[in-house]
């Protein structure tokens, strides 16, 4: 028996025939206890907790005890318009960040996988963003944005684009000035997980296909997509769910401003239930995020992997 | 293989806009911290300072807390790591050798743990904290942090033991050595720059946490260095931005150095992580 045979037997979905090859030991549970009960009591456990509250009247600092209300929390939900509204702002910037960053990661990916004199520079330079603190990237952006003392306006202004503009507290232009942040800080980290997906594209096949003279496009669409296609979807996923749930570079871009404009839904509901004490009511919008997420995603995933069987 | 040169340079120029659009706001960053009060309130920014100063970092650490920060986060940051790794190493392990029904619970886990907002997992953390009188203090912090960094250190480390050949352990198991001997004597060994990557990731994970941090600790002699860099954005976003910039700056650079040392292995960890599980 070897790992390699097992692992290939669970990537094609094969039935587990056997109850397991190895007679039971008590070894493993003495390996797993460790970080079984920390995971189980720390993270497992508040996340069903947080579901059951989301049946409850629960706040912080009341002396009345929690009642349990049933339904009520998401009854009043679905007449929130203002969470409702931070529900379409949560998906446009997931969506908005989601799609150039894996465009933009594909082509630096693409690019940093050929061999360029500047290579290193930009693989050197791709770890910044990756590296630095949510915080400092959402400082650093505001700096970047500063209406006065911004690097942007002053080069918009040396070109001639007009005279600059406050992007962060403009109700048209918050939106998209924080997506393009979020497009930044992501990207790194997309680059290089599909960089590494590229490594796994067979050189020889490439090599077969330009000299029956395929060009670089046919290239990337017959050879190494299909080998890529698995690792893009599952890191598109993952960056989708990620940044629908993103807190620290909005909160500190533009707390939600201007006029709920850049509210994404957790912040939303973090100001529910640490500003206002809701606990029970932002729980119940943490379920719904949960569940309209899975839906989408389940149906972009589904879509995707029968669009595969075609081809 | 050949490519024309038409394509090559279009090719540079393409990585040179890349080049630029990566680092222009560092490059910023950088030079709004050293820049004097004068240059700041000018009207036409300069990208390098006219008399580069250090007056903003001293003010930075005037106005703020700053090191007492710093020594938090890397208490949260340290505990965090360690334990984190001490633990998921042997989960790790069972989870690359063992295909049994706790392992695959625990991969499922992992991919789960993705894909819920924090808020869900916050609110009973904060109650239960609460009730053990571990709000406000970095105890309850990094027992949240080692949770919190326990799937992507899982991750990393099943594939590190996958990497690990198997005829190793079978050469110890008919030596007669057990499982926790195994892992001890045999693996550890072999797995250690993938465990030291492992805690440097877990580290820096915590080092910039900000969510978790900014709802349990709620005196700034407790606060960590995120949380104590969003009060130099005033209340109504009004921001002094040179110590702002200096203090983003110096926060920035302990996770940029540790970074540059384990990137290859994250790279590879992913890696590794995903084409075999």
């Amino acid at each position: 028996m070897t790992v390699v045979t097992a692992t290939k037997r669970s990537a094609q979905g094969a039935p587990r025939a056997d109850g397991g090859r190895r007679p039971p030991d008590h070894g493993a549970w003495f390996l797993v206890l460790p970080a079984l009960i920390p995971i189980l009591v720390l993270s497992v456990g508040p996340l069903l907790y947080g579901i059951l509250l989301a049946f409850t009247d629960a706040q912080s600092g009341r002396t009345e005890p929690t009642q349990w209300i049933g339904g009520l929390n998401f009854r009043d939900l679905l007449h929130d318009t203002l969470f409702w509204e931070s529900f379409r702002i949560g998906l446009v910037w997931a969506v908005g960040v989601t799609v150039p960053q894996f465009l933009l990661a594909l082509g630096l990916a693409l690019l940093l996988n050929q061999e360029l004199k500047l290579r290193w520079l930009a693989r050197a330079l791709a770890i910044i963003p990756w590296a630095m603190p949510e915080v400092v990237v959402g400082v650093m952006w505001r700096l970047v944005y500063n209406p006065d003392a911004g690097v942007l306006n002053e080069t918009l202004r040396g070109l001639g684009l007009g005279d600059g503009r406050d992007w962060l507290s403009g109700l048209a232009t918050a939106l998209p000035a924080v997506i393009v942040v979020g497009v930044w800080a992501g990207m790194p980290q997309t680059t290089v997980a599909l960089l590494a997906g590229l490594q796994n594209t067979p050189r020889e096949l490439h090599e077969a296909a330009a000299m029956d003279g395929a060009g670089a496009w046919r290239r990337f669409r017959t050879v190494t997509w299909p080998t890529l296609r698995p690792a893009a979807l599952a890191i598109t996923a993952l960056n989708f769910i990620w940044n629908f749930n993103s807190f620290a570079l909005v909160y500190v871009l533009t707390s939600g401003g201007p006029g709920g404009r850049t509210r994404l839904p957790m912040l939303f509901a973090y100001e529910e239930a640490f500003r206002y004490g809701q606990f029970g009511y932002a729980a119940a919008m943490g379920c719904v995020m949960v569940a309209v997420v899975s839906v989408l995603l389940a149906l972009f995933l589904v879509r995707r992997l029968k669009g595969g069987d075609d081809t | 293989m050949r490519t024309s040169t038409g394509s090559r340079v279009g090719q540079y120029l393409a990585l040179l806009a890349y080049l630029v659009f990566l680092a222009f706001p560092f490059l910023w960053l950088v030079s709004t911290a050293f820049k004097s009060p004068r240059e700041l309130g000018s009207p036409h920014p300069t990208w390098i300072p006219e008399d580069p100063t250090l007056d903003n970092f001293r003010q930075a650490f005037d106005e703020q807390p700053l090191l007492r920060a710093a020594g938090n986060s890397l208490l949260a940051a340290l505990g965090a790591a360690l334990i984190a790794v001490l633990i998921a190493t042997p989960l790790a392990y069972v989870m690359a050798r063992h295909r049994s029904r706790l392992a695959k619970a625990a991969t499922g886990w992992v991919v789960v743990s993705q894909a819920f907002p924090l808020v869900l997992v916050i609110i009973p953390l904060f109650l239960v904290l609460k009730n053990l009188r571990l709000i406000n203090s970095l105890a309850g912090l990094v027992l949240v942090y080692v949770v919190w960094a326990l799937p992507f250190a899982l991750w990393m480390l099943v594939g590190y033991v996958r990497a690990v050949p198997a005829e190793l352990e079978e050469a110890a198991a008919v030596d007669g050595a057990g499982r926790v001997r195994t892992l001890v004597s045999v693996i550890a060994p072999l797995l250690a720059p993938g465990i030291v990557a492992t805690a440097l990731f877990a580290f820096i994970t915590a080092w910039n946490e900000f969510f978790f941090a900014l709802v349990l600790l709620k005196t700034p002699e407790k606060q960590t260095l995120p949380v104590v860099l969003t009060h130099f954005i005033g209340a109504e976003g009004v921001a002094d931005l040179g110590p702002l910039a200096a203090a983003a700056f110096l926060a920035t650079l302990p996770s940029l150095v540790v970074f540059a040392i384990i990137q290859r292995r994250i790279t590879s960890g992913m890696l590794a992580g995903a084409v075999k599980s």
